[in-house]
């Protein structure tokens, strides 16, 4: 079985999460790039996992998914408070937490 | 038998720690009076079972020592370890002493039960004078220096305290910063100059050490015994202490305080600057013989200072108008009276003046007391006159001690002052010149002591149709009456050979000053008639000078007014009191206020101190306000410089 293309696929999605935080203003699509990077992740936990024939790299990625559901429900509810607060996702709009 | 001799400290301590904690609870003067003066009373019962029990020992059993507790040890087994206890030590000194200070102190006590009658700071009054009581029995009953200097600080501490003790009056300091002082001026005054003398008992104390090894007063006089006269390091202890002595009690250099600390109630000057405390000098001196005797230089100083302020304050005393400065100049004279016998080794006369002197200048400021009490806190003796016919009992008892202190024989002040005057004449650490300036001094006393009288008891009233004064009550007369009895005969105990009596103080202190004597070698004087002849003068002159002032006071009084006019520059200096305190302030605090202000305060205050701490908050601040610009509130720039600070760690670590 070759591992490099579970790797190579990990590396390529967790790079577009990380350009995904950093470049887009919506905090949504943000948020989303974060699910992309932490699934990409996950996806390098399972095919390491199955490459040694250890099955904690499963039930890390089972824990991974778990605390991403709860992550994703809060995170979610922070962005609609946002926006009934600011009437808008845009992240440059929302820097009072400054000097 | 002597295992109960602490009992005398514990009473007055007992005392103010109720009278200070639950005294200003009650509400009862009479209580706080009964518990105030009679713990003073106990304490003066055991000494004087104590002093009878004593009586019937040999001379060499009265000595004694109870040691109580370790205060300080430490370096125990090397050579420089110091051990010191609370321990007290009785004996014929420290007896004597301490049967004048619960004596005097518990009528005085009595007297103030009367004339603090509804102060609002009744309890506190008596609280700080069992305090008193307890610091002053502690100086005086101290085996060693340490517990000595505990108790001198102690009664340093409560003079201040009761000085001040009506804090919020005005005070009139005689010319000096008028119309602004207040009454803890006057404190604050006496506790620093005190602090002057302190601070030279200290180094004395610290000498001591050094050269004895101890601070206990039998192994420090034990290893003096065999040094030889003259030396240096002992020298220099005799002036250290004496210095602290000048300060306590009172003389040139260190007297100013004592006339402003008049400010204090009547029972305070009676008790503290007058019968007691400021005779701690004179008793620290004549604990200290030993010492002395090893430096005559310091025996010349001694000697020389008393007799100066001995007639110096004398001539202050004879212009002042306040009727307790009179009596505080006066208290400075007798002082310097006590230290002229030190110091010419007369020790035994010196210490025998301090007694008499504790009952009639007692008796003067009780008196003078009660003078204010009718006169409704009246002081000037200018607006007095005639006080005789409404204050009898006062006037009776007042005339009764000015006849003491004048010296008239067979009042007490007689006895005591006559034999320092003699032993100035005779012994050979004395002079002529010593004996005049002493007799001149008996002089200006009986002066000023029947001026003050005839100024305010006799002639006629110069006081406002509005003022009706009235006799004391019964708690203020009776103790006046029973000091009177005492001026009287208190003399007697001391009666020289010379006429026919035992000189029987003298022989009591004996054992105390033999080692003194012996190193000194004196050689007993027989009894001639040059003796005689000097006392004959010495009650002349005191004669003469009664009977000056009152021809003056009370027949001719434009005879005062022409020397006024004829000299009105030594009028003016005396009446300004050598200008003294204004030369201490031209010399010495302003100087002191202006270098604090330009230098200590506004150069190394607020310049270097408040430079350094302000200065260092504003580089922190400045630096912080480039810094904090980094902080912009847009999450996705912290997030970019976190994603290149991991690309850096990776390529350092790709790299490596």
């Amino acid at each position: 079985m070759d591992i490099q293309s579970y790797l190579l696929l990990s590396a390529t999605t967790f790079i577009i999460g990380v350009v995904g935080v950093l470049a887009r203003r919506n905090a949504i699509i943000v948020f989303m790039s974060i699910e992309l990077m932490l699934n990409s992740v996950n996806l390098s936990l399972v095919a390491f996992s199955a490459y040694l024939g250890d099955v904690r790299g499963q039930m890390l990625v089972f824990f991974a998914m778990t605390v991403a559901a709860a992550e994703a429900a809060v995170g979610l509810a922070i962005i609609i408070a946002l926006f009934r607060r600011k009437q808008t996702v845009n992240l440059d709009d929302i820097n009072i937490l400054k000097w | 038998m002597f295992s109960y001799s602490p009992l005398i400290v514990l009473f007055p301590l007992l005392g103010f720690l109720f009278l200070g904690l639950i005294g200003w609870r009650l509400k009862n003067e009479k209580l706080i009076g009964i518990i105030g003066s009679g713990t003073v009373g106990l304490s003066f019962v055991v000494a004087a079972i104590l002093f009878f029990q004593m009586l019937g020992m040999q001379p060499e059993e009265r000595k004694h020592i109870v040691g109580l507790f370790t205060w300080i040890s430490t370096f125990t087994g090397t050579p420089s370890s110091l051990s010191v206890s609370v321990g007290y030590q009785v004996d014929q000194l420290s007896i004597l002493m301490t049967l004048i200070v619960t004596g005097v102190g518990f009528l005085i006590h009595v007297y103030s039960i009367g004339y603090m009658h509804g102060d609002a700071g009744f309890s506190r009054f008596f609280t700080y004078m069992n305090l008193f009581i307890f610091a002053m029995l502690n100086l005086v009953l101290a085996d060693n220096f340490l517990l000595m200097f505990l108790g001198w600080e102690g009664v340093g501490l409560c003079s201040y305290l009761l000085i001040g003790f009506w804090f919020d009056r005005k005070f009139d300091t005689g010319g000096y910063k008028p119309g602004t002082a207040t009454t803890s001026d006057a404190a604050k005054k006496a506790f620093i100059v005190n602090r002057i003398g302190d601070f030279g008992f200290l180094l004395g104390m610290l000498l001591i050490f050094m050269h004895f090894g101890s601070l206990n007063f039998e192994t420090v006089f034990g290893r003096a015994t065999v040094l030889s006269v003259g030396d240096k390091t002992v020298v220099w202890i005799t002036l250290l202490l004496f210095l602290g002595a000048t300060g306590k009690s009172a003389q040139i250099p260190l007297y100013v305080w004592l006339p402003d600390a008049m400010a204090g109630p009547t029972p305070v000057s009676a008790l503290i600057h007058a019968a007691t405390m400021v005779t701690a000098g004179v008793y620290m001196v004549a604990r200290c013989s030993i010492l002395y005797a090893l430096a005559p230089t310091t025996m010349q100083v001694v000697a020389i200072i008393g007799a100066v302020t001995a007639v110096m304050a004398a001539t202050i005393g004879l212009v002042q108008n306040d009727i307790k400065k009179v009596l505080a100049y006066s208290t400075v004279s007798q002082l310097g009276y006590m230290f002229l016998a030190m110091g010419v080794a007369a020790f035994a006369a010196g210490i025998f003046h301090v007694l008499t002197h504790a009952f009639f200048k007692a008796l003067l400021f009780l008196g003078s007391g009660a003078v204010i009490h009718a006169m409704h806190d009246e002081q000037d003796i200018q607006k007095m006159g005639g006080l005789k016919k409404y204050l009898p009992t006062t006037y009776k008892t007042f005339l009764i001690a000015a006849i003491a202190i004048s010296g008239i024989p067979p009042f007490s002040g007689f006895f005591s002052k006559d034999e320092i005057l003699w032993k100035a004449f005779s012994s050979e650490y004395g002079s002529v010149v010593l004996w005049a300036l002493g007799v001149l001094g008996a002089g200006l006393t009986a002066f000023y002591m029947f001026r003050l009288v005839s100024l305010t008891f006799e002639g006629e009233a110069r006081y406002g149709h509005d003022v009706h004064p009235h006799e004391a009550p019964k708690t203020m007369t009776i103790p006046l009456v029973i000091l009177a009895f005492l001026s009287v005969v208190g003399g007697f105990v001391g009666i020289p050979a010379s006429l026919l009596g035992g000189n029987s103080i003298e022989q009591w202190l004996e054992p105390i000053f033999e080692p003194a004597n012996d190193k000194l070698s004196l050689i007993p004087q027989a009894v001639t008639a040059g003796e005689y002849l000097l006392m004959a003068l010495s009650v002349a002159i005191a004669a003469g000078g009664i009977y000056v002032a009152r021809m003056v006071y009370l027949r001719r009084a434009e005879l005062a007014e022409q020397w006024k006019a004829k000299f009105p520059k030594i009028y003016a200096m005396l009446f300004n009191k050598y200008y003294v305190d204004e030369a201490y302030d031209a010399v010495v605090i302003t100087p002191t206020v202006k270098v604090s202000e330009a230098i200590l305060w506004k150069g190394v205050d607020v310049s270097i101190i408040d430079g350094l701490v302000n200065g260092s908050a504003k580089l922190i601040g400045t630096i912080a306000q480039g810094i904090r610009r980094v902080q912009t509130g847009i999450a996705q720039q912290y997030a970019t410089i976190f994603v290149g600070g991991i690309l850096v760690i990776l390529i350092w670590l790709i790299l490596k």
